[in-house]
């Protein structure tokens, strides 16, 4: 998974602000984010980092099949466990009485479902790695027995 | 008895977990989705890739000619051989015991080289067990011995034991429950456990038990396989500490020991200083029913033999399993309900069943079935016909039946063949 260090390398690292932020490092966590994009850095669209831009272009560029939180579900390795629906935070938060205690969701708010035995995602804006506060929650991934899960 | 909470869910029958919170959506007479199921509850429960047929001999009948060749062959033997029944409510099973009383047949299932030796320990009170709404609800250690849940019961962690919240367990799995596993390999299961897995070499189940009971004791463990001493104390501390602990008993564990003596002294030992219970990882959905149908009719699990034309003369031995009858050539017919012995037995034993008229009742195709004289496609059990069944942890599960079929019930095969007889 790309992390800001490494997007922050392809910046021009002249702390200019005309992105609006303080810092180009600031600007590549507002990149990571998607709060901003690559086009919101005006030195970038100058000749001299055209490779630069390219490059951070197809790093931020979402993987095919991955969710708006970078969340990729390798189905050929998940089994429906479900270890992954009754451990994440954000389902036990909205369906205490359902997959809070192991058993089917009772509420249409959760995130991961197991449907013909595959995990499945909805409502992907409520996953707390989504939006503007969004954490580095990693419930999912180390309760998969299997790696089946990933973010990219 | 569990009542189910919702009049949409269904129980699935892929294992003995027997979840009771599936939904799903049907059409053309078939299942075409499956919510909140595994893939091997999925797999069951969508019904067979290769559906059987009636034949005798190879030839498609009608199952009529079926049943009656059935009777035939059962009739005519003088020492028959009644096997499975693991895949069967418990209607069908009591069936089966009785259809076994008639024809003086040796009755056995696959609990002979399965968990036969724990549930027997259950039975006769000499180990505690408990039931797995109470671990969801209590458990604050769970040990997997010799057990890969992940893989043979794949809801087993997040619908009982480690991640659900429970009543007594309300600050989730990080910070309320520790999981242990104890096996040969870093299994599916140990990745999960993290740090608390514990490495021992095949066939040390034994030894490790006795430097476990010795740790729990106050005294230095020793190990002939060179494992750390610290990591001994340690477990032996988190097992002292536990306000609710539960042993899950995997085969790795049963086939690994001569007897359960070892296991019997280290859960005294447990009990002594916290609370401990355990719990048998059944396979088969209701192969635990067998047990305790046959049980509570003869005062043995499994490995029967009854005395035709006198109920009451009951043998019991183990040359009397299938592996022994099999390997003695001591069955002249076979009757074989819900099982694949050819595909599961090793092939020296098994071989005998090709030597033999052998009569499957199964609604799928199988290695066993493509090789018996008479095949009899029964309704898939918990999917096409309702009926009971015992849980792993000894709860019974009833179930109604979710599509229609015209193929009978193994129940009503089995009434048939004896009124044939």
């Amino acid at each position: 998974m790309t992390n800001a260090m490494e997007i922050y390398k392809f910046l021009p690292k002249t702390n200019c602000k005309e992105c609006g932020k303080a810092t180009c490092m600031a600007f590549a966590v507002s990149l990571l984010s998607r709060e901003l994009t690559v086009g919101d850095c005006p030195p970038l669209k100058e000749d001299d980092f055209k490779a630069n831009y390219e490059k951070l272009s197809g790093m931020l560029t979402p993987v095919k099949g991955a969710a708006e939180t970078g969340m990729i579900v390798h189905e050929d390795k998940c089994f429906g466990c479900g270890n992954c629906v009754v451990a994440c935070p954000v389902n036990v938060a909205d369906d205490p009485h359902g997959t809070g205690i192991g058993r089917a969701p009772t509420s249409d708010k959760v995130i991961l479902r197991v449907e013909d035995g595959i995990v499945r995602t909805s409502n992907v804006h409520e996953c707390r790695r989504f939006g503007m506060d969004k954490i580095l929650c990693n419930g999912c991934i180390v309760t998969c027995p299997t790696e089946a899960i990933e973010f990219v | 008895m569990v009542t189910l909470l919702n009049e949409n869910y269904h129980v699935c029958t892929g294992c003995a977990l027997l979840c009771d919170d599936i939904e799903v959506v049907t059409g053309s007479g078939r299942i075409t989705e499956v919510k909140t199921a595994c893939r091997k509850g999925v797999a069951r429960m969508k019904g067979c890739s290769e559906p059987m047929s009636p034949t005798v001999d190879g030839q498609e009948v009608d199952i009529d000619n079926a049943i009656g060749a059935a009777a035939g062959i059962l009739s005519n033997a003088r020492s028959p051989l009644v096997f499975g029944l693991g895949n069967s409510t418990n209607m069908a099973q009591k069936k089966a015991i009785e259809l076994a009383k008639r024809i003086g047949a040796v009755i056995d299932d696959t609990s002979s080289f399965c968990q036969g030796p724990t549930l027997e320990a259950i039975f006769n009170e000499n180990i505690r067990s408990t039931t797995l709404d109470d671990v969801r609800n209590k458990a604050d250690v769970i040990v997997y011995w010799g057990a890969d849940a992940s893989n043979s019961h794949p809801r087993h962690f997040s619908k009982y034991s480690y991640f659900p919240r429970g009543q007594e367990r309300q600050r989730g799995w990080e910070e309320d429950r520790i999981m242990i596993t104890i096996d040969i390999r870093r299994s599916h299961t140990a990745k999960i456990s993290g740090d608390k897995f514990y490495q021992i070499p095949l066939q040390a189940d034994a030894e490790f038990i006795d430097a476990l009971i010795d740790a729990l004791s106050g005294k230095v463990p020793k190990v002939s396989f060179g494992f750390d001493i610290k990591r001994i104390l340690e477990l032996a501390n988190i097992l002292k500490k536990a306000r609710f602990g539960t042993i899950f008993v995997g085969l790795g564990l049963v086939y690994s020991i001569d007897n359960m003596d070892p296991v019997v002294k280290l859960m005294d030992k447990l009990n002594e200083m916290s609370n401990f219970h355990l719990i048998p990882m059944v396979g088969h959905y209701n192969m635990r029913g067998f047990n305790q149908n046959l049980f509570n009719e003869t005062g043995y699990l499994n490995r029967v033999k009854f005395e035709k034309g006198d109920s009451t003369d009951v043998q019991h031995g183990a040359e009397f399993s299938i592996v022994e009858t099999l390997n003695n050539k001591a069955a002249d017919a076979a009757l074989v309900i819900g099982s694949d012995p050819l595909s599961s037995l090793p092939r020296v034993i098994a071989e005998h069943l090709l030597n033999i008229p052998v009569i499957t009742i199964d609604p799928c195709e199988t290695f066993t079935s493509r090789k018996a004289k008479v095949t009899i496609p029964s309704a898939l059990s918990g999917v096409e016909c309702g009926g009971s069944a015992i849980r792993m942890d000894g709860v019974e599960v009833k179930f109604e039946p979710i599509i229609e079929t015209n193929r009978p019930p193994d129940e009503e095969i089995l009434t048939r063949i004896m009124e044939a007889l």
